[in-house]
């Protein structure tokens, strides 16, 4: 029964627990980083607008976050469920890293929101901002260590491998691994623009419907002038991540481009149809020599194809190429969005043009559809291989899992990210209706130190504001 | 490196996580699985608010077992989680249930009752799921080398059920004596009433499973059989306990019932160790043989040694500037 096999249901269900989970702390690194920047403006300006964007943002950071922990839990699992004779195998080097994890930043996070979120008026101004930084710091600290890992899995280092089991020879070579700083800066950019463009699109809602004007102005402005570097910087930076990767997993971006056939001067495809079994592209449409000149910086440089390596070393060729594309063609677009924004500011109608607030409202969903397929590209593009060149996916599955037992997991966990998934959404878009409060003095909730309880809008319609915290 | 031996090192700081972790989310969870017997809706809002601003923290300690066993006690991480397999969904299920439960219960009137079964029903999964670990763990595993070889549904037999049972009793004993500190009036009164009862059947379960245990595990009973004369005093101290916990729920203490709660679990914790000490994937891999390079453990025991006493201090740090809201908040009394 090919649909009961446990090696496939472990990668649906992986690449679906991860693609869940990762979506929220791809937003709340960015969205930490700029309730840290208005913190600081608001201590050194003093002025109430700061302060009331970031009680506004506040909110809806700590649903989010809320969301962030309880599916990462899960992901502390996932390892040992279905991959262990892969956690086995690595345990010597990812155990350490990802605990490293917890003790250097979950916990800075945990406890430094507790001040964030209800210690406004019990600390000191300057260690309310103090704790603000500490929780922007924490999600970047956390970020490292779990991009660590992951990327020695991609490009493995500072280890040797004896009787099937890893064992680290240089902690250094192997956190700082050949892929950690092009992976990092790649996906702190794309934090920092995921943050940046929610932003800007929730200010453009309430400036279409004329809602906090002078507030969601300034925060518009604050957010284009940020995005206006980061987009540039993101195109840049993936460019520098495609070098690299093409150096230390050429097949992979023999995917990415659809390349069968080691060539010189070889075109960038917009459109093809990639066909594995016949080792070709179908109803290609490429720009001659394009895909040479950005790999190699020359206009006649060879670009390995595929069919270097047998076909039982290939990715999925498809999934690899259009993820790749979507993900590129969403980067371009938000270069034209800052684009745009710059030159109706220098017109002076920033906050006027309603096509371009309309776009900036419909360009909120694209930046977790880059996140996302930007790691199915690097996650898709790395198999059949788990630890790059070393351990087959194959190998790493749990022996003991039956094919019955993957798909009740598979299935149980689809369903319940489904409810809670749903209940979030609808809360935090509760929460952006509402919008930002009054400036004033805030009341302490009863019940401190949940992230959660620091939105006091109601969960449904009817909500009695009596039970309220507010 | 001979004189200071990192793997005993490792293993107390874990089983000691562990402990935190069971005592901690134990109380916890022991409030969720009390939550939907309490005498009104208001008693609700008292006994979650005694959990809300710790629960968070409390999971933090999982985390930090989880990701610790993989790094100095791999085999026990790659064996357990797929030995249990449909039991760890069950308990992430229910504390993620349970967890965004907390959040939306006190915004929500409509849903509300969807959320109440959400907290009371994550709580009791996943208090039952940790049951049956312990279970297990009495059970055995059947392992070749280092990679579990048995069934999916081995985890679930009579006897583990019936420590799955245990546990849930155990935990519900522990929540009522927290509730017994946190609250007054109505609920604290409440409490008083149920606790007796459930350290009843608390006992009957413990006496029943010290009898199953070593009628099916020889090696077990062996254990016991030949070391009576130094082991003796864990049971007694153990009876102390109980015998001081009865006393005091009688004589409506606040504080000793906690403590005589906690004091009872430490003795059946260390216990279940001394069963099966030197073993940690029993009956076949010992401590040493389930423990990571001496370089991994050596790399880590560095951060903890340096981060723990950090982590500590603004831990502290925040629960002083915390500490008036405790008492003083709206539904804290
Ligand atoms: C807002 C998000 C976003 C945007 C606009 C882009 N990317 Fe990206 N990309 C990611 C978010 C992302 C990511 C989610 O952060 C990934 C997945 C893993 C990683 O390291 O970053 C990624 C992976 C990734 C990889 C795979 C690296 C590997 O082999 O492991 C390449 C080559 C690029 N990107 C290149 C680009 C280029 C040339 C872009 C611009 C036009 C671009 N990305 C825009
Ligand atoms: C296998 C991979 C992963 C595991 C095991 C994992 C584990 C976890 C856990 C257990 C938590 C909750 C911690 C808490 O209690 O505060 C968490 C939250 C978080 N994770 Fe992950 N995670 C993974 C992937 C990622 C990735 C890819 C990123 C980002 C690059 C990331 C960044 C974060 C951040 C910033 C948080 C804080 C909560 C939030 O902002 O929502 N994690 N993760
Ligand atoms: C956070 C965003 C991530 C996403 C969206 C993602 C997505 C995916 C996808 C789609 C697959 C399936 C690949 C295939 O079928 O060939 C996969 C596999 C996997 N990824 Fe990731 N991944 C992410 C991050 C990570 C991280 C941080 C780690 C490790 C620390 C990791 C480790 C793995 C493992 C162990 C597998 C299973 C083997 C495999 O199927 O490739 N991933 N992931």
């Amino acid at each position: 029964m090919e649909i009961l096999d446990p090696l496939l249901l472990s990668r649906i269900q992986f690449a679906f627990v991860i693609s869940f989970h990762a979506l929220f702390p791809v937003f709340t690194i960015g969205l930490a980083a700029y309730i840290a920047v208005l913190e600081a403006l608001w201590y050194v300006t003093e002025s109430a607008v700061y302060r009331q964007l970031s009680e506004f943002w506040v909110k809806i950071f700590a649903v989010v976050f809320g969301m962030g922990v309880v599916s990462g839990v899960v992901m502390s699992f996932q390892f040992g469920t279905n991959w262990s004779e892969f956690a086995f195998a690595t345990a010597n080097l990812l155990g350490p890293i990802l605990s490293y994890e917890v003790l250097t930043a979950f916990f800075l996070e945990a406890v430094f929101l507790g001040i964030l979120l209800f210690g406004r008026d019990r600390v000191p101004r300057g260690t309310h901002l103090f704790a603000a930084c500490m929780v922007a710091i924490g999600t970047f600290i956390s970020s490292f260590w779990i991009l660590a890992a992951n990327s020695w899995m991609h490009t493995p280092d500072g280890f040797e491998i004896r009787d099937g089991i890893v064992h680290v020879t240089s902690w250094l070579e192997a956190i700082f691994n050949p892929s950690l700083w092009y992976r990092f800066g790649h996906m702190g950019l794309a934090s920092l623009l995921t943050g940046g463009f929610v932003v800007a699109g929730v200010s453009a809602y309430f400036l279409l419907r004329g809602r906090g004007l002078e507030m969601n102005r300034k925060a518009l402005s604050m957010t284009l002038w940020l995005l206006l570097l980061v987009a540039p910087a993101q195109v840049l930076m993936g460019d520098l991540h495609g070098l690299n990767t093409f150096e230390h997993q050429p097949t992979k971006v023999a995917a990415m481009e659809g390349a069968w056939e080691t060539r010189q001067g070889a075109p960038l495809y917009l459109f093809a149809l990639p066909d594995a079994d016949a080792e070709t592209n179908h109803y290609a449409v490429g720009i001659p020599n394009l895909a040479s000149l950005i790999l190699t910086h020359h206009w006649d440089g060879e670009v390995h194809g595929l069919t270097e390596v047998s076909a039982d070393q290939r990715p999925p060729v498809a999934p690899v190429f259009w993820s790749f594309r979507v993900m590129v063609g969403i980067g371009v677009l938000m270069v034209l969005a800052v684009l745009w924004g710059l030159w109706l500011r220098l017109r002076g109608r920033l906050y006027e043009s309603r096509p371009f607030l309309r776009t900036l409202e419909l360009m909120i969903p694209l930046p977790f559809v880059a996140v996302l397929t930007g790691w199915f590209v690097t996650e898709i593009g790395r198999s059949p291989w788990l630890v790059y060149g070393e351990i087959r996916l194959s190998e790493g599955v749990t022996p003991a899992l039956t094919g019955g037992m993957a798909l009740t997991s598979l299935l149980g966990y689809v369903a319940v990210y489904a409810i809670i998934f749903t209940a979030g959404i609808y809360y935090v878009t509760r929460i952006v209706h509402a919008g930002p409060g009054e400036v004033g003095p805030v009341d302490e909730p009863s019940h401190a130190k949940r992230p959660f309880s620091a939105a006091d809008i109601p969960f449904d319609e009817d909500a009695d504001s009596s039970n309220l915290s507010r | 490196m001979e004189l200071i031996d990192i793997t005993l090192i490792w293993l107390g700081i874990i089983g000691l996580s562990v402990f935190m972790y069971v005592l901690l989310d134990g109380l916890d969870l022991g409030i969720g699985i009390l939550y939907p017997f309490a005498p009104d809706e208001q008693s609700r809002d008292t006994l979650m608010n005694s959990v809300a601003p710790i629960w968070d923290g409390n999971e933090t300690w999982l985390i930090l077992g989880g990701a610790g066993l993989l790094a100095t006690f791999p085999a026990v991480y790659t064996i357990y989680l797929p030995a249990l397999y449909l039991g760890v969904f069950l308990m992430l299920a229910g504390l993620i249930f349970r967890g965004v439960a907390f959040e939306f219960r006190f915004k929500s009137s409509r849903t509300r009752p969807f959320w109440n079964a959400a907290f009371a029903g994550g709580s009791l999964l996943a208090a039952a799921a940790q049951g049956f670990v312990v279970g297990t763990y009495i059970q055995g595993f059947e392992v070749e080398g280092f990679t579990y070889v048995g069934g999916p549904l081995d985890w679930l037999t009579p006897f583990t059920a019936f420590t799955a049972l245990s546990l849930v009793i155990g935990y519900a004993l522990l929540g009522a004596a927290w509730g017994i500190l946190k609250t007054e009036g109505l609920t604290q009164r409440w409490l008083y009433r149920l606790a007796p009862w459930l350290l009843l059947l608390l006992v009957l379960c413990l006496v029943g499973i010290s009898v199953w245990t070593p009628l099916t595990q020889e090696r077990i009973m062996a254990r016991w059989l030949d070391n009576w004369a130094v082991l003796w005093p864990l049971p007694a101290l153990g009876a102390a306990a109980t015998v001081l916990l009865w006393q005091a729920l009688r004589r409506r203490w606040e504080l000793v019932p906690f403590f005589s709660g906690m004091a009872l679990f430490v003795t059946v914790y260390l216990g279940l160790l001394v069963s099966q000490w030197p073993y940690m994937v029993p009956p076949e891999i010992t401590f040493r043989e389930a423990a990571s390079a001496p370089e991994s453990q050596l790399f880590l025991l560095l951060g903890v040694l340096l981060l723990l006493p950090v982590i500590i201090g603004y831990t502290a740090w925040t629960y002083w500037v915390f500490r008036g809201k405790v008492r003083a908040g709206a539904g804290y009394h």
